[in-house]
C-alpha cells in the first residue's frame, strides 16, 4: 500500500504525525481500508484527505475516535456508520452525509445536499451551510445541527435525536414524526402530517443551549427558536379511517 | 440512475475546448449509468446553414452519394461530414423541412437525430469513454451542450432510446428519472401533431416541450408548465439554440448540483462531474431547489 506521509523517519513521534491521504493518488479503498486497520488505542489519529472531489463513501465506517480532515468537496455518504470518527468537511457533502451514525461528530464547512444524517444513531452532525431536502429523515437519535436553511420533507418519521436549523425549514417539516425534537429558529414553510408548533420550557432551552455550544455556534439565543415535535395522534389506527385503506 | 453533464459558456475563449470539458464530464459520470451515451454539442455556423445529423446501423451504404442524391433532390449545395455511425449534412437553412422529407424518401433506414442551425447530436449504446472516443467529441467546439449516461429503466437499451431527445428545430432534453404518464400524453401529443419515434419516457417530455413552444411559449414558460403536466421523477437539462434550462421536479430525489462563474454555468447529476472545471474553486455552487425554472440565454 502506498502510503504518503508527512514524516518519513520511523521514530516514535512518527506515528502521532498526521497521515495524508491524497485521493489523487491512492484509491479511496486504501483509505478506507487504512482507517478500518486502526487498532483501538492507536497513536495514528489524525488523518487528513486530499482531492476528495466529489468521491462517494470519504471515511465510511471510521470505528476509532480519529480525526479526518477532508480537503474539499465529497460525494454520497461521507462519513456513513461514523461511530467515533472526528470527520470535517472542508467542502460540500453529497447526499447521505453521516447516513446512520453511531456515535462521534461530522462538520461540513459548506452545504450538504440531500437525506444528512439519515437513520442517524448517535452522534452530533453539524452542516454550517445550507442542507437539502429530507435532512435527518427517519433519525433515531443522532443530533443534526444547521447553520443555514433545511429542504422539504426533513426529520420525516423521524424517531429520536434533535433537529437544530437556524435558518428556514422547507415544506412538511416533520412529516409522521415520533420523538425527535425539531428546533428551528427562521420559518417554517409548512408543517408535515402530525407536527406541531410545541412549548420551549427550561428543559429544552438547556437541551438546545448544550447542542449550539457542542455545535460551537456562539451568535444564536435558544430563546430566539420554536420547538415543534409531534401530536401523537397518528401512534394508533384510527378505527374511523379503516375506509380509507 | 442515470448521469447528466450540462455546459453553457460565457466566455467566448473557452469555445474551442467544449467538447474535451463536456467530454470529461460525462466520462466521470459513467458509473451512473453505462448503457448508452450522447452528447448535444451546440455551435452556429455560417449564416444561412442549417444542420441534420442522422444516424444508421449500415452507415457506409447510407451515407455512400447522400450528398449528391440529397443536393439533387432539394436543388441545393449539400456537404457532409461522417463520424462512424452518425453524419452532419449541411444544408441551405431555409431547406431543412424539405431536406428533412428527402432524405426519409432517399434513405429510409436512416434514423434522424437532431435538426437546426447549431444542434448536432451524438449518442449510441455502450460506455460513455467508448461513444466519446468513437464521435472525436474532445475536439468538437461549441457555445453551449448537454450529455447524458444512461441506465435504462422505462424502454429497451438502443441508440435511439439513448439521450438527448430531439423533438424541435435546436431542441433536446435529456432527463433523470421516470415518467409514470408518459403514454397518456404521448396519445395527446400525436394529436397536437407531434411525431414519435420511440415507446421512450424522456421522448415524452422533449416533445411536450418542443409542442408548448411550438404553441409559443418560451424555454422557461414550457419549463415551467412541464411541472404541471408530467408525473413522476425528473431532473430535466434542455438545450435550445441561444439556451440551456434546468428543472426538477417537487420531490426533486434525483440529484443535482450546478455551478457558476464568470466563464460558464455549469450542470452535473453529481460534484464529482464539475470537480476539474477551470476555476471551479472560486465559483458558486448551488443544488438547484425543487419546482424552480432556471435558465440562461446567450
Amino acid at each position: 500500500m502506498n502510503i504518503s506521509n508527512v514524516a518519513t523517519a520511523p521514530s516514535r513521534e512518527a506515528s502521532f504525525a498526521r497521515r495524508v491521504f491524497d485521493l489523487g493518488e491512492n484509491s479511496l479503498r486504501e483509505l478506507n481500508q487504512a482507517l478500518h486497520d486502526l487498532a483501538p488505542g492507536s497513536n495514528e489519529t489524525a488523518w487528513e484527505v486530499l482531492n476528495p472531489k466529489g468521491s462517494h463513501s470519504v471515511a465510511v465506517g471510521v470505528d476509532q475516535p480519529v480525526s479526518i480532515d477532508v480537503r474539499g468537496s465529497v460525494g454520497y455518504y461521507c462519513g456513513g456508520m461514523n461511530a467515533g470518527g472526528a470527520i470535517t468537511v472542508h467542502g460540500s457533502a453529497g447526499p447521505g452525509v453521516g447516513e446512520n451514525m453511531m456515535s462521534g461528530r461530522i462538520v461540513v464547512k459548506g452545504d450538504a445536499s440531500q437525506y444528512a444524517g439519515a437513520t442517524g444513531r448517535g452522534g452530533l452532525l453539524v452542516i454550517e451551510g445550507n442542507a437539502s431536502s429530507r435532512c435527518g429523515i427517519s433519525m433515531k437519535g443522532i443530533d443534526i445541527v444547521v447553520r443555514g436553511n433545511i429542504g422539504h420533507m426533513s426529520a420525516f418519521m423521524a424517531q429520536s435525536g434533535n433537529l437544530v436549523v437556524l435558518g428556514d425549514a422547507g415544506d412538511a417539516l416533520g412529516d409522521s414524526i415520533y420523538e425527535a425534537g425539531l428546533f428551528v429558529r427562521g420559518k417554517v414553510k409548512s408543517l408535515g402530517a402530525d407536527c406541531i408548533k410545541k412549548e420551549m420550557r427550561p428543559e429544552h432551552i438547556a437541551l438546545l443551549q448544550d447542542l449550539l455550544d457542542r455545535a460551537g455556534i456562539r451568535d444564536a439565543r435558544p430563546q430566539e427558536f420554536t420547538r415543534y415535535g409531534s401530536a401523537r395522534t397518528l401512534y394508533n389506527f384510527n378505527i374511523d379511517n379503516a375506509d380509507a385503506y | 440512475m442515470c448521469g447528466i453533464v450540462g455546459l453553457f459558456l460565457k466566455d467566448k475563449s473557452l469555445e474551442p475546448r467544449l467538447g474535451a470539458l463536456l467530454s470529461e464530464m460525462l466520462v466521470s459520470l459513467t458509473d451512473r449509468g453505462p448503457d448508452s451515451a450522447g452528447i448535444a454539442i451546440y455551435d452556429s455556423g455560417a449564416a444561412g446553414h442549417g444542420k441534420i445529423t442522422i444516424q444508421s446501423s449500415t452507415p457506409k451504404a447510407d451515407f455512400e452519394g447522400l450528398e449528391a442524391d440529397l443536393g439533387k433532390k432539394i436543388g441545393a449545395k449539400v456537404s457532409s461530414i461522417v463520424k462512424s455511425t452518425h453524419a452532419v449534412l449541411d444544408v441551405p437553412a431555409d431547406k431543412l423541412e424539405e431536406a428533412r422529407a428527402a432524405i426519409a424518401e432517399l434513405r429510409p433506414n436512416v434514423r434522424l437525430m437532431g435538426v437546426g442551425e447549431a444542434i448536432e447530436i451524438y449518442k449510441e449504446v455502450g460506455l460513455p469513454a467508448d461513444v466519446v472516443k468513437r464521435f472525436d467529441l474532445a475536439r468538437m467546439g461549441g457555445s453551449h451542450g448537454i450529455g447524458h449516461t444512461r441506465m435504462a429503466t422505462e424502454s429497451a437499451v438502443t441508440t435511439l432510446g439513448a439521450h438527448p431527445f430531439s423533438t424541435g428545430p435546436d431542441q433536446c432534453l435529456v432527463h433523470n428519472g421516470s415518467l409514470s404518464n408518459h403514454n397518456n400524453l404521448r396519445r395527446e401529443l400525436i394529436r397536437d401533431g407531434m411525431r414519435f419515434e420511440t415507446e421512450n419516457d424522456t421522448e415524452v417530455a422533449a416533445a411536450y416541450l418542443s409542442s408548448k413552444i411550438a404553441h409559443g411559449q418560451n424555454l422557461g414558460e414550457a419549463l415551467q408548465s412541464s411541472l404541471e403536466d408530467l408525473d413522476g421523477f425528473f431532473t430535466f437539462v434542455v438545450g435550445t439554440k441561444n439556451g440551456f434550462g434546468v428543472v426538477r421536479d417537487p420531490i426533486a430525489c434525483k440529484p443535482a448540483v450546478m455551478a457558476e462563474t464568470d466563464q460558464y454555468v455549469a450542470f452535473g447529476s453529481e460534484y464529482r462531474a464539475l470537480a476539474n472545471l477551470p476555476g471551479i474553486e472560486e465559483a458558486r455552487v448551488w443544488e438547484p431547489e425543487p419546482s424552480t425554472v432556471y435558465f440562461w440565454e446567450h
